[in-house]
C-alpha cells in the first residue's frame, strides 16, 4: 500500500503529525509570522537606528569639545555655543517636579484609593484625573501661558520677564505630570493586600497611622517606580515650555538661587528644539550632542525605575 | 463596678483628642490635593475658552474663520480648515504607519512570541515610547526627510507633512503596541484552546479568536494613538514646515502647518503678535479646538477599554 512504503524509514510519530498536518506546508502560516516578527523588529529596529544616528554625529563632537560645550551658554555663534543653561535649567525644572508634583500626586493618589468613598464626586476626580492625563502637553502649555504668565506675571516674574520665568515653567510641567504621577501611584496603592491595612486597624491604629507605617512602605516601591517614569517624561517634554518662553533661555547665573526662580529660563530640551531649527551645520552638531546626553539621562532614569521594580516588586 | 458603665467606655473608645485632629487635618491635606486635579481641569477650560472668546470677539465677522485664504495669523487670515487639514493629514499618515506596526508588533508578542520573549521585549518596546518628541523630530529632519521621503519622492520638499506623519507614527507604534497587547494578552486562554482543539492552527487561532475577542482593545489602541498623533507638537513644529502658516491643501510632499504646530509658532520667536490684532488669541482658539477633539477621542477610547474588562 502506497501509505505503507512511504512510511518505510519515518517513525510513527512523524508519520501521525503529518497524517494530522495535513499533507501541505502552512505556507501562509509562516508568511503571517515571519510578518508580524517584521513588525515588532521595524518598530525596535528605528530606537536602534535613532541612537546609532545621533551617536555618530555626538561623539566626535563631545570629543572634540566636550568640556566647552558642557560649559558654554547659548550663543548664535557656534562656536561659542553650548548647553550649560539647558542642564541648569532641566535640574532646577526636576527640582520643582519632585517638591510640587510629588506630594500633590502621592497625597491625591492616598485619598482617592484610602480615604475617599465611592461616592459620585470620587468618580468624577477619577474619571477627571484620566482624562487629564490624555490632555496634549501643549495644553498644559497654554494653561500655563494664560495663568502663571498673564494672570500671575507680577508674582512669577515681575519686570521685564514679563511672567516667562523658572517658577512658571516649573509649575507649568508640574502640573503635566501630575495626573500619571496619580494614576500610578494609585495603582500601586491598590495593590497593596486590605489583610496587611486591616493588621493595623486592628491594633487600634487610626486610618492616617495606617497609611503611613502600613500602606505606604509597602507601596513605595511602585510609587517610586511611578515618580521616577514621571520625572523622565518631564525631562523630555519641550512643547509646554516653549509656550511659557523658555526659547533661546538665558538663565540667570547671577544673583541668588531664589533670585533665579523669577527670571527668564531654558531647558535641554527646548535648546535642542532651538539649535535643531538652525541652518548652520554646527548647531545640528551641537543639537546632536545635548540629544545624546539628553536619551543618557532618561534611559538611566528608566532603567533606575525598572531595577527597582524588579528589585523591590512583591507578590502578594 | 461604676467604672465600666457604658459611657466611660465610649468615651476610652473615641480615643485620645490629639489623634483625632491630627487625623482631620492629614485627611482635609489629601483631599485638598485630590481636588486640585478638578481645579486643573477648570483653570484648562476657563483659560482656553477665554482667550477662545477673546480672538472670536477681536475677528470682524465670524465668517473670517473660513475665508478661503489659509492660515496666516500675520495676515489676519484665519481659515481654521487650513490646519485642521494638516492636522488631519499628519496624523492619517502616522495612523498608517504606528496602525499596522504596532497592532502586528502586539500579535506577535502576545501570540508567538515565548513568554520570556516577551518579558524582555515588552519592556524595550515601551522605552521606545520614552524617547522625547523633540528629538524624534531631529531624526526626522536628519534623516527621515532626506534619507526617505526624498529618496522615494524627489519632488518632496525639505519640510513636508510626509516625513512628519512617519515619525509621529513611529513615536506612537509603541503606545498602540502596548494597549493592544495588553487586550489580547487578556484573552482568556481557554478560547485559544478551543480553536486548537477544533484543529486550527495559530495563525487562525490567532486571526479569527483572538483578534476578534480583543477587538474593543484595539479600537481604543488604535482610538488613543490617533489622540497621541493629533496632540503631537515638536515632530510637527520641525519637519513638517509651513512656519508662517498654511493653504488649505493635501499634498503631504509639501510644508504643511498643524493645529500643534500653529499654536507654538504663534506662542513664540517671530509670531508673536501681541496688541489689537486677534492674531496672538488665534492660539487659545485652537488650543480650544485641539482640547476637545483629544478629550472625544480618550472619552471614546476609553468606554472600549470598559468593554473589554466587563467582557472577560
Amino acid at each position: 500500500m502506497a501509505t505503507r512504503t512511504s512510511a518505510i524509514g519515518t517513525t510513527a510519530r512523524e508519520e501521525v503529525l503529518r497524517g494530522l498536518r495535513g499533507h501541505r506546508r502552512d505556507v501562509s502560516g509562516i508568511v503571517f509570522q515571519f510578518l508580524l516578527l517584521l513588525t515588532l523588529i521595524v518598530a525596535l529596529a528605528v530606537l536602534l537606528i535613532l541612537l546609532v544616528n545621533v551617536a555618530r554625529t555626538a561623539i566626535p563632537v563631545l570629543q572634540e569639545d566636550g568640556a566647552r560645550i558642557l560649559s558654554s551658554s547659548y550663543s548664535s555663534l557656534p562656536a561659542n555655543a553650548g548647553i550649560k543653561n539647558g542642564l541648569i535649567g532641566s535640574l532646577y525644572l526636576m527640582l520643582f517636579v519632585i517638591i510640587v508634583a510629588f506630594p500633590l500626586g502621592i497625597g491625591a493618589a492616598v485619598y482617592l484609593e484610602e480615604y475617599a468613598r465611592d461616592t459620585r464626586l470620587t468618580r468624577t476626580i477619577n474619571a477627571n484625573i484620566r482624562n487629564l492625563a490624555g490632555v496634549p502637553a501643549i495644553v498644559y502649555g497654554i494653561l500655563g501661558l494664560a495663568v502663571f504668565v498673564e494672570l500671575l506675571g507680577g508674582f512669577t516674574g515681575p519686570g521685564t520677564t514679563q511672567g516667562k520665568s523658572l517658577v512658571t515653567g516649573g509649575l507649568t510641567i508640574s502640573i503635566m505630570v501630575l495626573p500619571i504621577l496619580i494614576i500610578t501611584t494609585a495603582e500601586a496603592l491598590r495593590a497593596v493586600p486590605r489583610s496587611i491595612r486591616e493588621g493595623g486597624y486592628g491594633v487600634g491604629a487610626t486610618r492616617w497611622e495606617v497609611v503611613r507605617s502600613h500602606v505606604l512602605p509597602n507601596a513605595a516601591p511602585g510609587i517610586l517606580t511611578g515618580s521616577v517614569l514621571a520625572m523622565a517624561r518631564a525631562l523630555g517634554e519641550t512643547a509646554p515650555l516653549l509656550m511659557v518662553g523658555a526659547v533661546q533661555g538665558f538663565l540667570a547665573t547671577s544673583g541668588g538661587f531664589v533670585d533665579a526662580f523669577q527670571q527668564r529660563f531654558t531647558a535641554l530640551p527646548t535648546l535642542i528644539y532651538v539649535y535643531t531649527k538652525k541652518p548652520q551645520e554646527e548647531f545640528q552638531d551641537l543639537a546632536a550632542a545635548a540629544i545624546l546626553i539628553l536619551m543618557v539621562t532618561i534611559f538611566l532614569v528608566n532603567l533606575t525605575a525598572i531595577l527597582l521594580r524588579n528589585r523591590y516588586e512583591r507578590k502578594w | 463596678m461604676a467604672d465600666l458603665s457604658p459611657i466611660a467606655s465610649r468615651v476610652d473608645l473615641t480615643g485620645d483628642v490629639r489623634r483625632r485632629r491630627r487625623e482631620r487635618r492629614v485627611h482635609g491635606l489629601f483631599s485638598a490635593a485630590a481636588l486640585l486635579s478638578i481645579l486643573i481641569s477648570i483653570a484648562i477650560v476657563f483659560s482656553l475658552a477665554g482667550g477662545a472668546i477673546e480672538f472670536l470677539r477681536r475677528l470682524d465677522g465670524l465668517s473670517l474663520l473660513f475665508s478661503p485664504s489659509g492660515w496666516y495669523p500675520r495676515r489676519n487670515f484665519f481659515d481654521v480648515r487650513a490646519i485642521f487639514v494638516g492636522t488631519l493629514m499628519v496624523s492619517t499618515i502616522a495612523m498608517a504607519v504606528a496602525a499596522p506596526l504596532g497592532l502586528g508588533a502586539a500579535l506577535y508578542l502576545s501570540e508567538y512570541a515565548s513568554p520570556r520573549a516577551r518579558r524582555k521585549l515588552k519592556p524595550i518596546l515601551e522605552t521606545l515610547a520614552s524617547v522625547p518628541s523633540v528629538v524624534m523630530g531631529f531624526f526626522a529632519l536628519r534623516v527621515i526627510s532626506p534619507e526617505l521621503v526624498q529618496t522615494l519622492f524627489p519632488t518632496a520638499e525639505f519640510f513636508n507633512a510626509l516625513a512628519a506623519g512617519i515619525a509621529v507614527g513611529l513615536l506612537v507604534t509603541p503606545l498602540v503596541a502596548s494597549v493592544a497587547e495588553d487586550a489580547m494578552h487578556a484573552v482568556p486562554h481557554a478560547m485559544r484552546e478551543a480553536s486548537y482543539g477544533l484543529g486550527a492552527r495559530r495563525k487562525a487561532t490567532s486571526v479569527r479568536v483572538v483578534v476578534p475577542a480583543a477587538v474593543s482593545g484595539i479600537m481604543a489602541a488604535v482610538i488613543l494613538g490617533i489622540s497621541r498623533a493629533i496632540g503631537e507638537t515638536m515632530i510637527v513644529a520641525i519637519v513638517a514646515g509651513g512656519t508662517a502658516g498654511t493653504d488649505v491643501h493635501f499634498s503631504p510632499l509639501v510644508g504643511t502647518q498643524t493645529m500643534t504646530a500653529a499654536i507654538t509658532s504663534l506662542a513664540t520667536g517671530s509670531d508673536q503678535v501681541r496688541g489689537e490684532g486677534p492674531g496672538y488669541h488665534s492660539l487659545f482658539f485652537v488650543g480650544l479646538l485641539l482640547f476637545l477633539m483629544t478629550l472625544v477621542l480618550n472619552v471614546v477610547s476609553e468606554r472600549f477599554v470598559r468593554a473589554v474588562r466587563k467582557a472577560y
